[in-house]
């Protein structure tokens, strides 16, 4: 069965190790901390200056100096520290961060990343720090539907809409499956629809290297 | 004895005048000198650039600084709003200049312009839209490009507690660009909750040393003297 976006978060979750210093983009990929194993201990980097980033501040306690990326009042967790934001990317751009889980509009055979922008004349380009975790993260995850509403597959030969970073994707958790990207080869590690790969391989248009345990 | 406290917003904002380079520090309303902003409005300057993370965005003092079209120019990683579309419609129509950048290089622009470095090779933006006009060199086989320092001709930052000689510390995330843009303007204007007497903070914690700070307010001693400026 395909995975719902609470599925594809956890099943992130489940593939980021005990001692991983992460970052996690707004949108699906915020989920990702509610099903981080409480065995393993996991810390959470918010690019606005603090690593030890507790969960969503409840209503009536929020603090006014403590807010996340998202603009979201959040807590601080024990062992949390603040720092100002050119070490905050200096974290990132010098491969502190273990992983980042970002969105995608695309992402290409060879692991290039589209998720800033799309070419509409009326859109407002805003990056904030998505090009600098693409570049700076040692492990990019990338968390999205495979195909768009249209049904066109957003894994594709080359990114159409402009590019976030190149070559940075390492692996893709999507509805329908696992892929990693390594060498210009698209791996699939993971199958969750009941479909053949060669059929997943003809959808997407693109060559599949069967990676399954 | 040194002390760098001035006693009012208006006072602490006196020199800025039109056509001055201003970096505003704050991600979302922390860290946002508010009592500064606002002051900056009642001194009805225009043709101003600002360095900021957001355009406009974060608390409603910056999103009228914005509103009222003193802004010519803005340098910033993020100026789309979930809760405004100021800065959207001036953009749209024309009526201000847009310099983006990724929010790392930005950070690093500053810290660079406050450090006397004379730009950077970053593999931030390789091989982006963002990379278009600027030189790019490939070392040790990864793509970077060359990014120049940026500095300012004031800087108006928000902390939590100053000493007279401007020594600060920050409060939570509202520390984020205060610290770099602090050293990068010729002239550093910080808002706090309140300074203490010298010899108070202790030397150890100190965020901010204050080589790098020209004035200080605190609303504490000073109320806004909103309404009364004239």
């Amino acid at each position: 069965m395909r995975l719902t976006r609470d599925q594809i978060a956890s099943r992130v979750a489940l593939d980021i190790p005990h001692g991983s210093y992460v970052n996690l983009g707004i949108g699906v990929p915020t989920l990702v901390a509610d099903f981080l194993p409480s065995d393993r201990e996991i810390i959470l980097h918010s690019e606005n200056g603090l690593l030890g980033m507790g969960g969503k501040a409840a209503e009536g306690s929020q603090d006014p100096d403590l807010l996340n990326a998202g603009k979201i009042y959040v807590t601080e967790k024990p062992g949390a520290s603040y720092f100002h934001h050119a070490d905050s990317f200096a974290m990132m751009r010098g491969g502190h961060i273990d992983f980042c889980v970002m969105g995608a509009f695309q992402v290409s055979r060879n692991g290039d990343l589209a998720n800033w922008r799309t070419s509409a004349s009326d859109s407002i380009p805003s990056v904030g720090g998505a090009m600098d975790l693409a570049a700076g993260a040692r492990q990019v995850y990338v968390v999205m539907e495979l195909f768009t509403k249209k049904g066109e597959s957003k894994i594709v030969e080359n990114c159409t809409y402009p590019l976030t970073g190149t070559g940075c994707v390492d692996r893709v958790y999507s509805d329908y499956a696992i892929f990693e990207f390594s060498g210009g080869e698209i791996k699939v590690l993971e199958i969750f629809e009941p479909i053949e790969i060669e059929e997943l391989a003809t959808l997407l248009n693109l060559k599949l290297v069967d990676s399954r345990k | 004895m040194i002390d760098k406290e001035v006693t009012s917003f208006d006072e602490a904002v006196a020199d800025i005048s039109s056509g001055a380079v201003i970096m505003i520090s704050g991600f979302g309303p922390p860290g946002q000198p508010i009592g500064l902003i606002e002051a900056l409005i009642r001194k009805n300057i225009g043709d101003l650039t600002i360095i900021n993370n957001n355009a406009g965005a974060g608390g409603e003092a910056i999103k009228h600084l914005f509103a009222l079209e003193r802004v010519r120019k803005v340098i910033c990683s993020f100026p789309r709003a979930l809760d405004s579309t100021v800065f959207d419609d001036l953009y749209l129509a024309g009526k201000i200049e847009l310099e983006l950048v990724p929010q790392g290089t930005l950070a690093e622009r500053i810290r660079a312009g406050g450090a006397g470095i004379a730009g950077f090779f970053t593999q931030t933006g390789y091989g982006t839209e963002l990379a278009n006009g600027k030189e790019s060199r490939i070392i040790d086989g990864k793509g970077f490009i060359l990014e120049q320092p940026l500095v300012a001709d004031f800087a108006i930052i928000r902390a939590y507690k100053s000493d007279p000689h401007g020594n600060l510390i920050y409060r939570k995330t509202g520390r984020n660009f205060g610290p770099v843009m602090a050293t990068a303007a010729s002239c550093t204007i910080v808002e706090v909750d309140e300074i203490l007497p010298l010899g108070t903070l202790d030397p150890e914690v100190i965020i901010t040393p204050g080589i790098y700070v020209d004035k200080v307010v605190t609303s504490q001693m000073n109320p806004i003297t909103q309404g009364d400026s004239t």
